[in-house]
């Protein structure tokens, strides 16, 4: 018999429908994997089976847990199943705590409000949830707040909350995304721990499908509210039957089309860049001590070379970027963009400005949404002593925005106007406007979806081929890396470990460090 | 946590420094000899200088200053140039009625404001939540004195509960004393709880909109509880920082409020030293309201803290 029965669910907000007849089942001990692209509906299903859809939300179809049915049940009923017989965990676990209550309170709150248990027997629960979890006693102690904690560890909270009365179904909403690679693997070798011991059903939703391929027993494919596809998962991924399957696992490991770069001559050189923080000072009259942020870091880029720069969150890689920008100040060595040097302040000339553009991961925070197009990708201009104007101006624009694939007209549009990967077509646009050399891309595909990212690679290896730009890649994910570098740097700690051509050090990775993240990454098993 | 609190303290002293230099050396550039305005019109020359001599005006400002800053240390706040009694006897006698009211006031405020609040947030966009938008606006737009007027010819001249004015004295009895400053406390309380209980719904709004609320939620807890257990104390920063502006205002900002009722405050006591010229007792009054507004805003700061624990490590 299955846990869990999805039957013609339709669910519709403010009368959108963004569920369109989807059935799914699950059975306890297994785990299910639900796949799509965002607006796909995926959270929706989610969301619905907790009876959390939001407001002006619209329902039909049965959703049946061990054979009852969850959708004629009150608020009140719902309350008492959410928690105890479902747990859910979410995408983003640096929001997903109250920063003003401890762990151990937030969890032992779900044992406490099913009355499962007085406060102290409560507290040792949530201890023991902890426990099992990852975070021993010792290490973390119950009185430890959310803001003690890295995301994997919060993540971890999250999960001791949703499983601490061993729920019959639990359901993980991206669980994976905002954390680090081998964050990612030890979070993934948890949920199928607990799966394994308590017997109870997963719901795994992601975009990833590298995530989902070793790790789900069925598959859903879901896209614009429906299930295009479902089936165990070794049947779904042999046959890709539905073309929107293939198109998917197709993009996913998408490699762009791309000459390996010819290696010119040095365009940007680091040498022994250091760069320090101040820190607190320890006590009211103690010394402010240091945090060595870089550590001696050296390399270069070539005319036409594509680099990547990959490393965990707080490795320095953003810190990194930004000296190279000019936008911090170094305690030692230099950066040197075609011979001349790149000083923090108002020192930079302005024309060895506009030889480098940088495209960030959220499009739209780095957009002024009262600006048309227009105007947002002309900004660069500044960095000119003679802008184009009149004609010209409009020439330039119209030639930015084919190049990356929009339409001259759009430039009479508002960014909010356009969807994700849009959006960062005219980021692109925005920096490639002025002809600089080199683009820095600080994970600039990261937020993308699958289809959305493998036509932005494709975007950028064919511009890259034109115009003989240099890109330099900032990411954490090793599959953009991988599709579309000649060289890689690998950093931990303010230090690069490790550094080669791309395929060599993916073949054959020297440094411990390396190892560790290629081993953690989940892969994609292609049996077709 | 003593950390935060020393840091803070520290701050607050210097604070103190820097008011008292600019007070004192703006109150020097205002035009008018108070010697001269004492004397009137017609005083020979001579009678002014033997005056200023006498007042110690004639000292330089530097001086002068520090005079005055060490006389504020052991409570000597100097004499008044138009009553000849001390500044800090005057002081005294009109704290007593400004500090209570202003307490008064605050308290009613929130006693309005925190239920108000937390009951439209819990009815947004219902007929209750409307009705307390619309209400609170009201509050807000109604001048206070208007208010108040509208209070004495009820309450004081209508039902004769309250008397229209006047201040008794504590040494009437306790209750007396509340007695005359409840219609001037209610007047003045209104227009802050109106901002305050916006402040608190918005404020609780947003937190039920937070990740963490959807967590709790998750867990089993319904909207209500998880209101009450997670997103209240959440809220509670902008509502604390909202209190602390109020009562640093309700303590001076009573000018008008003192005025309808014949309060012997301290607001109608700095503006009558400003009219006569009486620069001591303003420059002490208005030292006295900065020292309030910073220990006001300490005693908040330290509210953060103990509210939130991110804050307590920091310096």
């Amino acid at each position: 018999m299955s846990l869990l029965r999805i039957r013609d669910l339709d669910v519709s907000i403010h009368g959108k429908p963004v569920l369109d007849r989807v059935s799914l089942e699950l059975a306890p001990g297994h785990v299910l994997g639900i796949i799509g692209e965002s607006g796909s509906g995926k959270s929706m299903t989610a969301l619905s089976i907790m009876d959390l859809l939001p407001d002006g939300s619209g329902m039909s179809g049965s959703i049946e847990l061990d054979g009852n049915d969850l959708t004629g049940l009150s608020e009140r009923q719902m309350c008492d199943i959410r928690g105890r017989d479902i747990g859910m965990i979410f995408q983003e676990p640096m929001t997903a705590l109250n920063p003003l209550r401890t762990i151990g309170d937030q969890v032992a709150e779900t044992v406490r409000i099913h009355g499962g248990a007085g406060r102290g027997e409560a507290a040792r629960i949530a201890g023991d949830m902890l426990e099992r979890v990852g975070l021993p006693r010792e290490k973390f102690p119950p009185t430890r707040y959310p803001h003690e904690l890295s995301g994997g560890q919060r993540q971890r909270v999250v999960i001791a909350m949703a499983i601490a009365l061993q729920p019959r179904l639990l359901i993980a909403d991206e669980p994976t995304t905002a954390l680090d690679v081998t964050t990612q693997a030890g979070i993934l070798r948890l949920l199928r721990r607990l799966v394994l011991e308590d017997g109870m059903g997963l719901i795994l939703i992601t975009h990833d499908l590298a995530v989902v391929s070793g790790n789900a027993d069925h598959l859903a494919i879901m896209r614009q509210g429906q299930v295009v596809e479902a089936g165990p998962s070794d049947k779904v991924m042999r046959a890709l039957r539905h073309p929107y399957t293939r198109a998917l696992f197709e993009a996913s490991s998408h490699q762009p089309d791309r000459t390996a770069g010819h290696v010119g001559t040095p365009l940007l050189e680091a040498r022994n860049m250091v760069r320090d923080y101040v820190t607190p000072r320890k006590g009211l009259f103690g010394a402010h001590g240091t945090f060595r942020a870089v550590r001696d870091v050296s390399f270069s880029i070539s005319h036409g070379e594509s680099l990547g720069l990959v490393g965990e969150s707080g490795c320095g890689k953003s810190t990194l970027t930004r000296a190279i920008l000019g936008l911090e100040p170094l305690q030692g060595g230099s950066v040197h963009v075609d011979g001349h040097p790149v000083e923090a302040g108002q020192k930079m000339p302005k024309d060895l400005r506009a030889k480098m553009q940088v495209v960030f991961q959220d499009p739209y925070g780095s957009f002024n949404p009262r600006h048309r197009v227009g105007r947002l990708v002309t900004e660069p201009f500044h960095l000119l002593d003679n802008p184009p104007k009149g004609a010209e101006r409009k020439a330039a624009i119209d030639t930015a925005l084919t190049d990356v694939g929009l339409h001259p007209d759009d430039a009479d549009r508002y960014i909010h106007e356009f969807s994700g990967g849009q959006r960062q077509r005219i980021a692109i646009a925005r920096a490639l406007i002025i002809r600089p050399q080199l683009i820095i891309l600080d994970e600039a595909v990261s937020a993308l979806d699958v289809s959305i990212r493998a036509q932005i690679l494709d975007l950028l290896a064919d511009l890259s081929g034109r115009y003989g730009l240099s890109y330099l890649f900032i990411t954490h994910d090793l599959t953009v890396v991988q599709a579309i570098t000649d060289r890689v740097m690998v950093m931990q700690a303010g230090e690069i470990v490790e550094t080669g051509r791309t395929e060599e050090v993916f073949a054959n990775p020297q440094h411990e460090y390396t190892r560790t993240l290629l081993a953690a990454a989940p892969v994609l098993e292609m049996s077709a | 946590m003593l950390h935060f609190a020393l840091a803070r303290l520290t701050s607050l002293g210097l604070s103190l420094v820097v008011a008292s230099v600019v007070i004192f050396f703006a109150l020097e550039v205002v035009p008018g000899d108070p010697a001269a305005y004492m004397l009137g019109m017609n005083a020979s020359p001579e009678t002014v200088a033997a005056l200023r001599t006498e007042l110690g005006l004639d000292a330089g400002p530097v001086e002068r200053y520090f005079t005055w800053a060490t006389g504020l240390l052991t409570g000597d706040f100097g004499i008044s140039y138009t009553y000849r009694t001390p500044v800090a006897e005057m002081i005294g006698e009109r704290i007593k009625v400004s500090l209570p009211l202003a307490l008064y006031a605050l308290a009613l405020s929130t006693l309005i404001a925190f239920p108000v609040g937390i009951w439209a947030a819990t009815h947004r966009g219902k007929a209750q939540d409307m009705g307390v938008m619309a209400a609170t606006q009201l509050g807000i737009a109604v001048p206070n004195f208007w208010f108040a007027m509208l209070l004495v010819l009820v309450f004081a001249i209508g039902l004769r509960w309250f008397s229209a004015g006047g201040f008794p004295g504590w040494d009437a009895g306790f209750f007396e004393g509340m007695k005359a400053l409840t219609l001037p406390a209610i007047a003045l309380a209104l227009p802050q709880a109106s901002i305050l209980a916006r402040v608190m719904r918005s404020a609780l709004l947003d937190t039920m909109g937070e990740d963490f609320i959807r967590t709790a939620r998750a867990k089993g807890l319904s909207r209500r509880q998880a209101l009450w257990r997670h997103a209240l104390r959440n809220a509670l920063i902008p509502v604390l920082t909202i209190i602390g502006l109020q009562f640093s205002f309700l303590l001076a900002g009573a000018i008008i409020i003192e005025n309808v009722f014949f309060l012997p405050g301290l607001g109608r006591l700095v503006f009558q030293a400003i009219s006569q010229r009486d620069l001591i007792v303003v420059e002490s009054v208005v030292m006295l309201l900065v020292v309030a507004v910073i220990v006001v805003t300490f005693c908040v700061d330290l509210a953060y803290a103990a509210v939130d624990p991110r804050l307590r490590r920091r310096g």
